[in-house]
C-alpha cells in the first residue's frame, strides 16, 4: 500500500512535467521522454556507465576513510574529556568551512590528483560523522559498565556486546546522513578538478547548455544513491533495531 | 554445612570456617566538587565491618539512603576510594552480583545475556538445568524487552548463579515485585543457595522477608552507616512459623526502633 501510493506520486510527478514541458522552452525544460531517450543514448555508448562507475568508487572510497576515522574520532571525544576540549574546537572550524573551501584547498596543496578529491570528500564529512558519534559515546550506560566490571567482561567482549550495540543506532544515523552528504560534496569536487565522473559530465554539459543530459546525469545518479539507502542502509537500521 | 565444616582441616576444629569475605569499612566519604573548587564532602560510611561465611544468608537492612548500596558497590570492587579493607580482593572472591534494576543488556537475547556473564572458556557450558530450575526455558530465545520485571530479575539471577559463585550478592532484589513473584523469586534464592552452599548477601530494607530467610541480619544506622548489630538467627528456615516470625520482629523493634518498625 505505501509502495504504491509512492508509485503513485511519482507518476503524477512525471505526468506534471510531461505537461508543463510541453508549454515550455524545450531547451530550459526537456520533457521526460527526452530525458529517457538521452539516457539510454548515454548507456548505449558506455559514458553513463563509465562516469557513474567513477564517481560511485569515489563516494565508496571517501565514505569508508571517513566513517572509521569519523566513528574513532567520535568515540574519542564523548569518552575523554581532555580529548573533547583539545578537538572541539578544530572541529567546529571543519564543521563550518564550506565545502567549496575545502575543495580548493585540497586541490591547491595536493595537486589536482584524485587524492586531492578523495581527501576533500572525506574532510567535508568526516566532523559530521565526528559529532554524531560523540553524543552516542556520551550516553552510554553507567549501570551496563558496573555490570561489565562485576562480570568481569574482556575487552573483546565489551566492544563488541556492550558499546557497539549503543553506539550502532548512531553509526547508521551518521551512514545515512552521511552518504548523501558525500555524494552532494563528490559532484562539485568533480566538477572543479577531475576528468571524469557525473559531476564532471554535468558540468561538461551545462557549458554545452544541454539542460536534457544534466538533467538525465543528475536523475541516473540520484536512483543510484537513494537505491542505495532504500536497499542496503534502511535494512541495517532495521536489522540494528531489531531487538526494540 | 556442619560436614563442610569437618573437612576444612584440623585448623578448624572447635572454630567457625574462615569466611569467604571480610569487608572492613572504616571510612567513605564522597567529595561533591561545590561552587569555586570547594568540594563539599558527604560522609557515607564509618565503621561497617562483617563477614560472609559459606551457606550463610546475610541480609543488610538499614533505612534507605544509608549507604548500604555504597557498601556493595565497596565490595564489589567498583569503588576502591575509601579507607579500609576487602579481603580477598574482590576481583578474586568468586562474588556474582544480582543489581536492583536487573542490567541486561537489552540488544541479547535471554540466553547470550546469561552466557555473556561467563568466562569465555565456560560460555559453551550446558544451561539446560539452571534455565529450567528458573522457568525460562521457554524465553531463552527471546529478548529482555519481552519480559516482565520480575522475569527479567529471575534472568538476572540466572546469570549470577551461571557462574556458580561463591557469593551471591543481591540489592533489593524483590522491590516492585508483586507478592507472588517476590516470593517464587525468593524461593529460587533460597533454593539455589540450598543446593550449592553458596554464601549470599541480600541487601533489604523490608525487614519481614529478611525475618523470612535470613541466617544472620545485619543492621545498619542511618547515614553515615555504621554497624548497629549482627544477629544470627538460628531457627531453621524450615521451622519458621508466623509466630516466630512476628516475636522477633517484636523484639528487634524493642532493641532498634530507628531501624525496624512495629
Amino acid at each position: 500500500m505505501a509502495l504504491l501510493a509512492r508509485l503513485l506520486s511519482l507518476a503524477v510527478l512525471l505526468a506534471l512535467w510531461q505537461g508543463v514541458s510541453v508549454y515550455a522552452d524545450i531547451r530550459t525544460l526537456p520533457a521526460p521522454s527526452a530525458v529517457l531517450a538521452f539516457v539510454l543514448r548515454e548507456a548505449e555508448t558506455g559514458s553513463l556507465l563509465f562516469n557513474v562507475g567513477v564517481t560511485l568508487a569515489r563516494v565508496a572510497v571517501s565514505f569508508v576513510i571517513a566513517m572509521s576515522l569519523g566513528v574513532l574520532l567520535g568515540i574519542a571525544l564523548g569518552r575523554s574529556r581532555l580529548a573533547d576540549r583539545l578537538l572541539d574546537t578544530p572541529l567546529l572550524v571543519i564543521l563550518n568551512t564550506p565545502a567549496l573551501v575545502i575543495t580548493v584547498l585540497a586541490y591547491v596543496w595536493l595537486g589536482l590528483t584524485e587524492t586531492a578529491a578523495i581527501v576533500a570528500v572525506a574532510l567535508n564529512k568526516l566532523p559530521n560523522v565526528a559529532v554524531i558519534m560523540r553524543e552516542g559515546a556520551r550516553g552510554l550506560d553507567p549501570g551496563l559498565e558496573e555490570m561489565a566490571t562485576t562480570y568481569r567482561f574482556d575487552r573483546r567482549t565489551w566492544i563488541a556486546h556492550v558499546l557497539l550495540p549503543q553506539l550502532q543506532p548512531f553509526m547508521v544515523a551518521a551512514a545515512r546522513s552521511g552518504i548523501s552528504l558525500a555524494w552532494k560534496i563528490v559532484l562539485v569536487v568533480e566538477l572543479l578538478g577531475r576528468p571524469n565522473g557525473v559531476g564532471f559530465a554535468i558540468n561538461y554539459y551545462f557549458t554545452l547548455f544541454d539542460v536534457t543530459a544534466v538533467i538525465g546525469y543528475s536523475l541516473v545518479f540520484m536512483s543510484v544513491m537513494l537505491a542505495i539507502d532504500a536497499l542496503l542502509l534502511q535494512p541495517l537500521d532495521a536489522h540494528v533495531r531489531r531487538w526494540r | 554445612m556442619s560436614a563442610a565444616g569437618a573437612e576444612t582441616g584440623p585448623a578448624a576444629i572447635g572454630a567457625e570456617p574462615a569466611p569467604l569475605l571480610t569487608v572492613r569499612v572504616e571510612r567513605k566519604v564522597y567529595r561533591r566538587p561545590g561552587r569555586r573548587a570547594r568540594t563539599e564532602a558527604v560522609e557515607a560510611v564509618r565503621g561497617l565491618a562483617f563477614e560472609l561465611h559459606a551457606g550463610e544468608i546475610t541480609c543488610l537492612i538499614g533505612p534507605s539512603g544509608a549507604g548500604k548500596t555504597t557498601t556493595l558497590r565497596i565490595l564489589l570492587g567498583l569503588d576502591r576510594d575509601f579507607e579500609g579493607s576487602v579481603s580477598p580482593e574482590p576481583s578474586r572472591a568468586g562474588i556474582a552480583m544480582v543489581f536492583q534494576d536487573p542490567r541486561l543488556l537489552p540488544w541479547r537475547t535471554i540466553e547470550q545475556n546469561v552466557r555473556l556473564g561467563l568466562p569465555r572458556a565456560r560460555r559453551g557450558r550446558d544451561l539446560d538445568d539452571l534455565f529450567e530450575s528458573l522457568g525460562l526455558t521457554s524465553w531463552r530465545a527471546h529478548y529482555p524487552g519481552a519480559l516482565s520485571l520480575g522475569m527479567q530479575r529471575r534472568v538476572a539471577l540466572a546469570r549470577a548463579l551461571a557462574l556458580e559463585p561463591r557469593i551471591l550478592v543481591l540489592d533489593e532484589p524483590f522491590v516492585s515485585l508483586d507478592d507472588a513473584a517476590a516470593a517464587s523469586l525468593r524461593a529460587l534464592v533460597v533454593g539455589a543457595v540450598g543446593r550449592t552452599g553458596t554464601s549470599v548477601l541480600m541487601v533489604t530494607h523490608n525487614v519481614a522477608e529478611a525475618i523470612e530467610i535470613a541466617d544472620r541480619l545485619l543492621l545498619v544506622s542511618p547515614r553515615p552507616a555504621h554497624l548497629l548489630a549482627n544477629i544470627p538467627l538460628e531457627r531453621l528456615r524450615a521451622e519458621r512459623d508466623r509466630a516466630w516470625a512476628d516475636t522477633t520482629r517484636r523484639s528487634l523493634a524493642a532493641r532498634f526502633p530507628a531501624i525496624v518498625a512495629l
